[in-house]
């Protein structure tokens, strides 16, 4: 039980049911889409970014409490960071989740740890990672984490 | 039924996902082993006399499976990969002359991808429709519906004998039979069928069945294909290479008679053995104990699963064996399945290779258990607890 409860902890819980930042920007620069076709986990990303700037961001989709809680997270994480502040903390979170390292906090970002010990699971906490990381790179597929 | 003893894995795992593949008993892994150790050579070629024992034993099996679901002649019987190679065969084939631009091939909205995918594959390029039979909320075939699809352009319908989502079994011989009236062949998706059912393609009057050998306690990597010795004349050659050939010449290749036209290039010999002893595995059993054994773990964890609030079941058919496909509250299959496995419960959570069918019901994903002979109602316990869990870990957390 107690690895359960590293995984799913309140507050992944709370943000996998209320996930922050959950609409659509009207006036978005960019929008990517992210799918995890083993689970079918499934998002939109919405960002507004200047002069290399996250000014705004948000998502859409479905999934489960992993993925959405962690696309939840990283909405707050990344809002007004530059491009190369989220690319890095992309870096460390991943770092995170797989080994359980952090160099950094990462605030709120490290209550997914837990995910480490659950190596099926990674694909469903870096979802949204990846589909930003790609609406960063400007790339028009959507993205999958097959 | 006591045959756990026969599933050495069985001590490490409670496993209720028999739909995606069944476990091996002793005897097949065995057989495999006693293969390679005495009996292995190439098949269809050696003078010597290993290869004629090793050809023996395999064309064994071919008359083995033609028994167990009741055909008429062992050349209807191909061996190939699995399931889904089975379906590409007969689509790739009928497509060169049988359907054509613009004629209609029917399948149901419950099909799994491998029976969906080879007929849009052929559809695309050669400008053929698909149209869906669809299904109600008690996820059964609308028959009414499924007569007012034909038209004269119909050649062909693909359907699934049990799905591997519902649990339905289909109304098959009805709908083959009107099929038949309309003058379109066959072919039904028989994988979630053979490991349940006693299957009889003579008197079901199909006219292409298709199914896997690691479903039904065999090994991986071989799949049957029956087809009717009409269709199968008919139609061309699959793949060309060896075995499948009479005589070659640079200017022209005639090609083996039935079954070997369709066998290209050296089978799973190995584990097309291995099928020959699940099936024999199975007769010992007898399909009929079998079934009856899955039809009371069903009404078991079905009366137990539905004390459960908030879990909805789907797949509620009055005809319908041993597979539970359901959702719990908001809570996501995928994290069902990681608190589950947790508990060392193996379950399937996801969109089940059916992704129409989800969309179907209005849901992602689903989490479904599955049986199979060895489960027993000590499985079922532990999985309500396993599934209590999951709420507490969602709902009345212990802070
Ligand atoms: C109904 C149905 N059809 C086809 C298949 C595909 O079988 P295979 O992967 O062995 O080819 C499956 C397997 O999941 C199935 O359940």
């Amino acid at each position: 039980m107690n690895e359960l409860r590293e995984l799913y902890q309140e507050m992944i819980i709370e943000h996998g049911r209320h996930p922050r930042n959950f609409c659509v920007l009207e006036n978005a620069s960019c929008k990517q889409e992210g799918f995890n076709p083993l689970c079918g986990d499934h998002l939109i990303l919405f960002l507004i970014e200047k002069n290399g700037v996250i000014e705004n961001i948000s998502f859409q989709g479905s999934g489960c409490a992993i993925s959405m809680a962690s696309a939840s997270l990283m909405t707050d994480a990344v809002k007004n960071k530059s491009i190369k502040e989220a690319e890095k903390l992309f870096q460390q979170f991943h770092l995170l989740i797989t080994e359980n390292k952090s160099e950094e906090n990462l605030g709120k970002l490290a209550v997914l740890a837990g995910v480490s010990e659950f190596p099926a699971r990674v694909k469903c906490a870096t979802l949204a990672w990846h589909t930003l990381k790609a609406a960063l790179q400007n790339e028009t597929q959507t993205v999958s984490t097959e | 039924m006591n045959v756990r003893k026969d599933f050495p894995i069985l001590e490490k795992i409670i496993y209720l996902d028999s739909g995606a593949t069944t476990q091996k008993p002793r005897c097949v892994i065995d057989a495999i082993q006693k293969f390679y150790l005495e009996d292995n050579a190439n098949i269809h070629r050696g003078v010597y006399e290993l290869s004629q024992r090793a050809t023996k034993k395999f064309e064994h099996v071919r008359e083995q499976v033609k028994n167990f679901i009741h055909a008429e002649h062992s050349h209807e019987i191909i061996f190939t990969r699995g399931t889904t190679e089975s379906i590409n065969l007969v689509a790739q084939c009928l497509s060169h002359n049988h359907i054509q631009k613009d004629d209609e091939i029917l399948i149901s909205a419950m099909e799994h991808h491998s029976n969906i995918v080879p007929w849009q594959l052929i559809a695309e390029k050669i400008g053929a429709k698909i149209k869906v039979i669809p299904i109600t909320d008690l996820g059964e075939i609308e028959l009414e519906s499924f007569r007012k699809l034909f038209t004269a352009k119909t050649k062909m319908v693909a359907v699934t004998h049990v799905s591997n989502v519902l649990g339905t079994v289909n109304p098959i011989k009805e709908m083959i039979r009107i099929a038949h009236e309309n003058n379109v062949p066959v072919l039904v998706d028989g994988a979630q069928a053979v490991p349940h059912l006693s299957v009889n393609v003579t008197e079901l009057d199909c006219d292409f069945y298709a199914f896997s050998s690691h479903k039904m306690y065999g090994p991986t990597g071989v799949g049957v294909l029956y087809g009717k010795t009409e269709w199968l004349k008919k139609m061309p050659p699959y793949q060309g290479g060896g075995d499948m050939i009479e005589r070659v010449s640079f200017e022209k290749t005639t090609y083996n008679k039935l079954p070997y036209k369709f066998e290209a290039g050296t089978p799973d010999i190995s584990n097309v053995i291995g099928l020959g002893v699940a099936i024999d595995y199975l007769n010992q059993i007898g399909m009929h104990a079998i079934t009856e054994h899955e039809k009371k773990l069903l009404a078991i964890a079905t009366e137990e699963l539905k004390k459960i609030p908030e879990l909805k079941i789907f797949g509620e058919s009055e005809n319908k064996i041993g597979v539970i496909s359901f959702t719990l509250n908001d809570i996501h299959p995928h994290d069902i399945g990681t608190i589950l496995d947790h508990e060392n419960i193996a379950v399937r959570a996801g969109h089940h290779c059916a992704m129409p069918l989800m969309q179907r019901f209005n849901v992602p994903a689903m989490t479904r258990i599955s049986f199979g002979i060895y489960n027993t109602e000590k499985d079922i316990e532990n999985l309500i607890k396993g599934l209590k869990i999951v709420h507490e870990v969602f709902h009345e957390r212990i802070t």
